[in-house]
């Protein structure tokens, strides 16, 4: 075992019980590790309480509409990560589906507000690149300078974050497009290439963090040979290769935030509404979308109210709704505002796309509905591409 | 005259925390619309500037938007009118002097008041509109000696709907002010005049190179109001609105507010007009 640089982090190496010592220590420490599982038919993030939960040997097969998890065939000693993004993104931890923001006790004709306690601290095992990105847009949106939303604040400043780089792109991904990934570079404690091809494989590690120096402190590991860390950058080029428009990739088109602002007007809209069901199940599984509505409920007694925080939809009716009718009414007004959103509005809001090549929307959407395709589609009747 | 819509920043501390207010008094303006005064439960006093608003909450009900329709020069009192239209301003409006509702704010930006000094005012108002612009009035009339023609075109659906009738006459009854009324449709007594608010804006009263117009109502009666100030030489950089959009947070956080890349609870609800001009004119933004 050698000391890592605190300076200059040297890139070392853990196997798969040094992973498990991590999740055990993490959860020593007081973290619930999240990490993804099989259930159900898929991969989704779950409380983890070491190596053995996790998805060893499953991989997924994405596409429009298309979601099926797939046995490499080598079971136990199968890649652990061999997955690229489970169905519902880190998002629910972070800012989750319902959340209550205050009680109230009524007090004669006035009324006791109580602010909400601290959160669980959580440890987020298994992000990917474009997820660190997405969590990075939710930091912007929860405190945009003006304010700052102190339940998210609490729960994202307690939270360590293990991310693990791709070795493999689904066919709905198109990170390297969006300058997204398929690498993490910042934003992480640990980050973890696992190495391929051989049975068990380990993985390379990278710092990112003085929590993430001393939690690797407490594990076992030792340096990287370079050889590992060879097939570690191979591994994340394959997956930049295999999103390669030219090769059969998915790629976003080029300016799309100004093909968007430009075509607010455009027959286009009508036609994603002809196959859009406005179901939402795009913003759903967004990692960035935040959207919410407010609910407010009293006990059966009257003497308590509580207001509570729940995801929404652009793609409801109600979410534009002003006395005397909704704004969006129709499902193309309703889709323009959810892309353009996305890929425009959001540089002018926040300063970063509000899209972070995650391809998540396109694989749940239940008729497939492409958000490259749409913004390529546009793009292309300007004539451009 | 370069005049942007301005923001102020909001007091910190949890923003998604009510401040209790002590409801001390609630006036019936029409039939559907009241006013109250209300006071913060644990001292001190609520500075706002003219156009911001707030988010009033009732116990255990909801949380709805609601302009501050009082006088900024008297922070010890806000003032709030309010139509009732749904649940939340019900239970609003059932509440009593003495009775407790939730307030976060002032929120938005606000009418640019002091950078219209020097040029004629020109307050553009349709129904429930006069609320958010009556502060602006207040603060320019306790500064009237630094502005031009001060004129308020007001119009409303019927007579009976007109806000503020008192405030109204004595306005009217002002020799350093001009208040010209319409409505919609004539009902009983009504010896004023008919047609929409654009007619009197045509009548003009304001100089058309050096006024700066203030304009709150429904939304296709301010297209119709731009578009007039327009013609008459009021251009889009001198006429601000006030927009309405769905509103669960006030904080830029629920999303509910987009007006393409603003928010209006933030970057809103007043804008200048030639900054918004081109999603003005897009449908269903
Ligand atoms: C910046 C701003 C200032 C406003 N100022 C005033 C004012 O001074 N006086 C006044 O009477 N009204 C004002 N309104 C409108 C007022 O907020 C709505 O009438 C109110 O939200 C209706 O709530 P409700 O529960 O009674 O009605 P419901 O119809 O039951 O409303 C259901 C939900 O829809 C939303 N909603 C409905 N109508 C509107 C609307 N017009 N604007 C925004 N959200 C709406 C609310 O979220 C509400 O909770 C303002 C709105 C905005 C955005
Ligand atoms: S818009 Fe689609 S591809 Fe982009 S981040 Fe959201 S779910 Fe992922
Ligand atoms: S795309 Fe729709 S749901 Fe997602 S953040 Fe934007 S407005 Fe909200
Ligand atoms: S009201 Fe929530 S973002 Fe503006």
């Amino acid at each position: 075992m050698v000391e890592p640089d605190k300076q200059d982090h040297p890139i070392m190496a853990i196997d798969r019980d040094g992973l498990n010592a991590l999740i055990q220590r993490l959860a020593a420490e007081g973290y619930q590790v999240i990490g993804p599982r099989v259930e159900d038919a898929a991969v989704v993030l779950g409380p983890v309480a070491g190596v053995a939960d996790l998805p060893a040997g499953w991989t997924d097969e994405q596409s429009g509409g298309h979601y099926r998890l797939v046995a490499d065939g080598k079971g136990e000693a199968g890649a652990l990560f061999g997955y690229t993004l489970a169905a519902q993104g880190w998002k629910r931890y972070l800012h989750p589906p319902r959340t209550r923001l205050w009680q109230a006790h009524r007090e004669g004709r006035s009324w006791r507000v109580e602010a909400e306690a601290a959160p669980q601290r959580y440890a987020f095992l298994g992000v990917r690149a474009c997820e660190l990105s997405a969590i990075g847009v939710l930091d912007r949106v929860f405190d945009n300078g003006q304010f700052t939303d102190p339940g998210y604040a609490a729960r994202r400043s307690g939270t360590f974050i293990v991310a693990v780089n791709c070795g493999r792109a689904a066919a709905t991904c198109f990170c390297a497009s969006m300058d997204t990934g398929p690498k993490a570079h910042a934003g992480f404690d640990l980050a973890l290439t696992e190495l391929p091809g051989e049975d068990r494989a380990g993985f390379v590690v990278e710092v990112g963090s003085p929590a993430g120096a001393a939690m690797l402190q407490a594990i076992p590991h030792g340096p990287a040979a370079a050889a590992d860390i060879d097939a570690a950058e191979r591994a994340v080029a394959t997956a930049t290769a295999q999103m390669q428009r030219a090769a059969g990739g998915r790629e976003m088109v080029a300016d799309a935030a100004g093909v968007l602002s430009r075509n607010a007007e455009h027959p286009l809209w009508e036609a994603v509404a002809a196959r859009c069901l406005g179901c939402g199940n795009c913003t759903a599984v967004c990692p960035t979308c935040f959207c919410t509505s407010v609910e407010d409920t009293t006990d059966l007694s009257g003497e308590v109210a509580e207001r509570w925080r729940r995801w929404d939809s652009c793609f409801t009716l109600d979410f534009s709704y002003i006395h005397g009718g909704s704004v969006r009414r129709g499902t193309a007004s309703r889709y323009r505002q959810w892309i353009t959103h996305k890929l425009s509005y959001w540089h002018e809001q926040f300063g970063t796309s509000g899209c972070v090549g995650c391809g998540r929307c396109i694989t749940w959407c239940p008729v497939g509905i492409d958000i490259t395709e749409e913004a390529r589609a546009l793009a292309e009747s300007e004539g451009r591409t | 005259m370069d005049i942007a819509a301005p923001t102020i920043r909001p007091p910190s501390g949890d923003p998604m925390l009510p401040r209790l207010f002590r409801i001390e008094r609630v006036k019936k303006e029409l039939s559907d619309t009241f006013t109250m005064e209300i006071t913060p439960a644990d001292g001190g006093p609520f500075h706002f500037r003219p156009g911001q608003f707030n988010m009033l909450s009732a116990f255990g009900v909801g949380e709805v938007p609601i302009s501050i329709s009082g006088d900024p020069g008297d922070p010890e009192l806000l003032v709030h009118t309010t139509r009732v239209v749904g649940s939340v301003t019900a239970a609003i409006c059932a509440l009593k002097p003495g009775d407790t509702v939730g307030v976060r704010g002032p929120f938005g930006s606000h009418w640019p008041v002091e950078d219209a000094r020097g040029a004629d005012v020109v307050f553009v108002a349709g129904g429930i509109g006069l609320a958010p612009l009556r502060p602006a009035i207040y603060q320019i009339m306790a500064d009237r000696e630094h502005y031009g023609n001060v004129v308020i075109f007001y119009g409303s659906r019927t007579p009976e709907d007109l806000l503020y009738r008192r405030e109204l006459q004595r306005w009217r009854g002002r020799f350093d002010m001009s208040t010209e009324i319409i409505v919609d449709r004539a009902t009983g007594h009504w010896g004023g005049r008919v047609g929409v608010v654009t007619k009197l804006i045509r009548g003009g009263g304001f100089d058309r190179h050096h006024s700066i117009a203030f304009v709150c109502g429904p939304e296709v009666m301010m297209r119709f109001a731009v578009q007039t100030l327009g013609e008459c030489g009021v251009t889009g950089d001198r006429v601000f609105l006030s927009m309405e959009r769905n509103m669960k947070c006030a904080l830029g956080f629920c999303g509910h507010c987009q007006f393409g890349p603003t928010f209006v609870c933030r970057d809103g609800p007043v804008y200048r007009y030639d900054a918004i001009e081109r999603l003005f004119n897009v449908w269903e933004v």
